[in-house]
């Protein structure tokens, strides 16, 4: 593998950093920020495969006539990968919540903890 | 009439619009009947819209619509086939009968001041899910998938005032369905490098050329994997027990019949549809992997269901088995199997939605799902609790109810897989129906042949929550009794995506 897929290679790592975080911790807000991780890896993912090596950004210019059009970037990986971004900013948010919901009624954020007293309710 | 056709070439988009607007204007009303019965009246306007559209689909081939004039496939596509209007039909029709249970029921369940907020985030969920099916568009289904998925989340998490275990619940699930629907991102954004493209239609067409290269193995990988965490097959369901069990009860009466059945409908749409039997079953073989998952689902989770001691927990390993028959039939790889999954995709779901509505019942009267305090509820109650039997007598397939004809179905499709493979699977089948004698007798037990405690309150539920659930009881027996219309629009469905393809 030569290294023209380095930014593959980081959305792999990065990806599987983020599950091991979400498997490994017992701590709820650990988890959050793996499945963060996780999840932003694969922003990087769409955003490169999107980017052609020399290609500009992608806005109409006018050309000189004669000279080759101007090779640009594919803008909709960007365009979803936004929708995926809030995507998981709502669920950030909404998971950071319930532990705060968790953490009122349980009174531990730790997931041992927590499977301990709902095995004894 | 110029102007009713210029309404009904909208129906597509207001099936889904409808619903989405009415969510934050119900998050703005106040009292115990305003938030509900705007979202009956948005669901029940969707159900008709489906109605309207399958009809128009069934008779006059697939529906498509351009959202804001943008021509496929650049624009976003909605598509109402066989397929896409069988499943609309049946999550709005779910809904519909769920919600005329819900208003009682949901203001004993959830705090007055809430209530609002409650129903915007089931308007959502139900907004995500029919859009699921009638979108044309591969990232477009990501979105909607988030949309159910984030309010389902929260809809499960409602149920904490009964029982804290339900924010655990909801938690576990928020990791687990977030994994699952970001496997099933990477695969969309795996084929969209391979082709260029996220229309459905667009993508098939393609997928031909470049099907043996290695970036859409990864994609069937990670889009199957996604989806079978979704759908909670064995052995991705851990978050489904602990969802549905302690979820409000009208909250796990419309997810056991629609949540799991809509990322199903997705996996057939993708099987069948994207990547075409030809691929599916002869370039990666996935039979081979969803076959003896399929089976040891339903033969564990139906043993499973035998040692619970809550009733809808009971039911919720009793929904992972019946989903294994389903994956089962899509695994068969035939028309006829394909045909047995869908029609139980229909039956499951009403005779399933019964089921937790009678539990709704109980659990209103009695106030605890736990079989232990259920003792004689066939004599404090013998309206639900014979309802709740018959709806278990539609679980078991006993004859004359759609469990029966759905297996039926899927005992053929088997038997034409002929030698010993075929043989096996049907006695599996019979196994697991057995087994599934054991759990409902239980409860039959328990709530016949045992003496209701000293003092217990003996009476039935009002009538508000009686009717609905009774209408989805002898809802099941019409449709396991009169096969036409569910036998029928599955056929076409199974044709559609064997010959479409």
């Amino acid at each position: 593998m030569s290294f023209g897929y380095f930014n593959y290679w980081v959305f792999i790592i990065l990806l599987m950093i983020g599950l091991y975080t979400v498997m490994s911790r017992t701590n709820l807000v650990k988890k959050m920020i793996g499945l963060s991780l996780f999840q932003i890896s694969v922003f990087l993912f769409y955003i490169s495969m999107g980017k052609i090596t020399g290609g500009t950004a992608p806005i109409v210019v006018e050309t000189v006539a004669g000279a080759a059009p101007p090779i640009y970037s594919n803008p909709l990986p960007h365009v979803l990968i936004l929708t995926a971004i809030v995507v998981g900013i709502a669920t950030t948010a909404l998971g950071l919540s319930l532990v705060v919901r968790i953490k009122e009624a349980f009174g531990t954020i730790d997931e041992e903890d927590i499977l301990e007293m709902e095995d004894n309710a | 009439m110029p102007n009713m056709f210029a309404l009904s070439s909208q129906y597509p988009v207001l099936v889904i619009v409808l619903p989405l607007l009415s969510a934050p204007l119900c998050a703005l009303l106040r009292g115990p009947i305003f938030p509900w019965a705007l979202t009956t009246a948005m669901s029940a306007l969707a159900f008709f819209f489906s109605v309207e559209l399958l009809a128009a689909a069934a008779a006059g081939g697939p529906l498509s619509y351009e959202i804001g004039g943008w021509a496929a496939p650049w624009g976003i596509e909605y598509v109402v086939d066989p397929l896409s209007g069988f499943m609309l039909v049946i999550i709005s029709g779910i809904s519909t009968g769920v919600l005329l249970f819900a208003r009682e029921s949901i203001a004993k369940e959830v705090p007055g001041h809430q209530l609002g907020l409650f129903f915007s985030a089931y308007l959502l969920a139900l907004t995500g899910m029919l859009g699921i099916c009638i979108t044309g568009d591969a990232f477009n289904v990501f979105v909607f998938l988030e949309i159910m998925s984030l309010s389902s989340y929260i809809l499960i998490a409602m149920g904490a005032r009964n029982d804290r275990r339900a924010l655990t619940a909801a938690f576990q699930y928020l990791i687990i369905g977030t994994v699952g629907a970001t496997f099933y991102l990477i695969g969309v954004g795996l084929i969209y490098m391979m082709t260029g493209t996220l229309n459905m239609a667009d993508i098939a067409s393609r997928f031909a050329d470049i099907e043996g290269t290695r970036p859409i193995l990864a994609a069937v990988g990670f889009i199957v994997i996604g989806l079978s965490i979704k759908l909670a097959l064995f052995p991705f369901h851990v978050w489904l027990p602990n969802a549905y069990t302690y979820a409000p009860s009208i909250v796990t009466a419309f997810f056991a019949g629609t949540a799991t059945k809509v990322s199903i409908y997705l996996l057939i749409r993708f099987i069948f549809t994207i990547f075409g039997p030809d691929y599916s079953f002869g370039g990666v073989d996935l039979a081979d992997i969803l076959l003896p998952l399929a089976v040891l689902g339903f033969l564990s989770m139906s043993m499973v269901a035998i040692f619970q001691t809550n009733l809808k927990r009971l039911l919720a390993y009793s929904s992972v088995a019946q989903l294994g028959y389903i994956v089962l039939g899509i695994a068969l790889a035939s028309e006829a199997g394909l045909t047995a999954a869908l029609l139980h995709i229909f039956n499951h779901a009403i005779v399933k939605t019964g089921l937790f509505l009678s539990v709704g019942c109980m659990f209103f009267a009695a106030g605890s799902v736990y079989l232990k305090d259920l003792h004689g509820i066939g004599k404090r109650m013998p309206i639900t609790t014979f309802g709740f039997v018959l709806g278990g007598l539609g679980l078991i397939g006993v004859p004359l109810t759609p469990g029966f004809i759905s297996k039926w179905y899927l005992v053929v499709a088997a038997l034409e897989k002929g030698s010993v493979l075929g043989y096996s699977l049907v006695a599996a089948l019979m196994i697991s129906s057995l087994l599934a004698v054991i759990y409902i007798w239980r409860v039959v037990e328990v709530a016949y042949f045992r003496d209701p405690p000293e003092g217990a309150a003996k009476g039935e539920a009002s009538l508000s929550l009686l009717v609905p659930t009774w209408i989805f009881i002898l809802g099941s027996f019409y449709f396991g009794i009169d096969t036409t219309l569910n036998v029928g629009f599955a056929k076409a469905a199974a044709a559609f995506l064997m010959g479409g393809a």
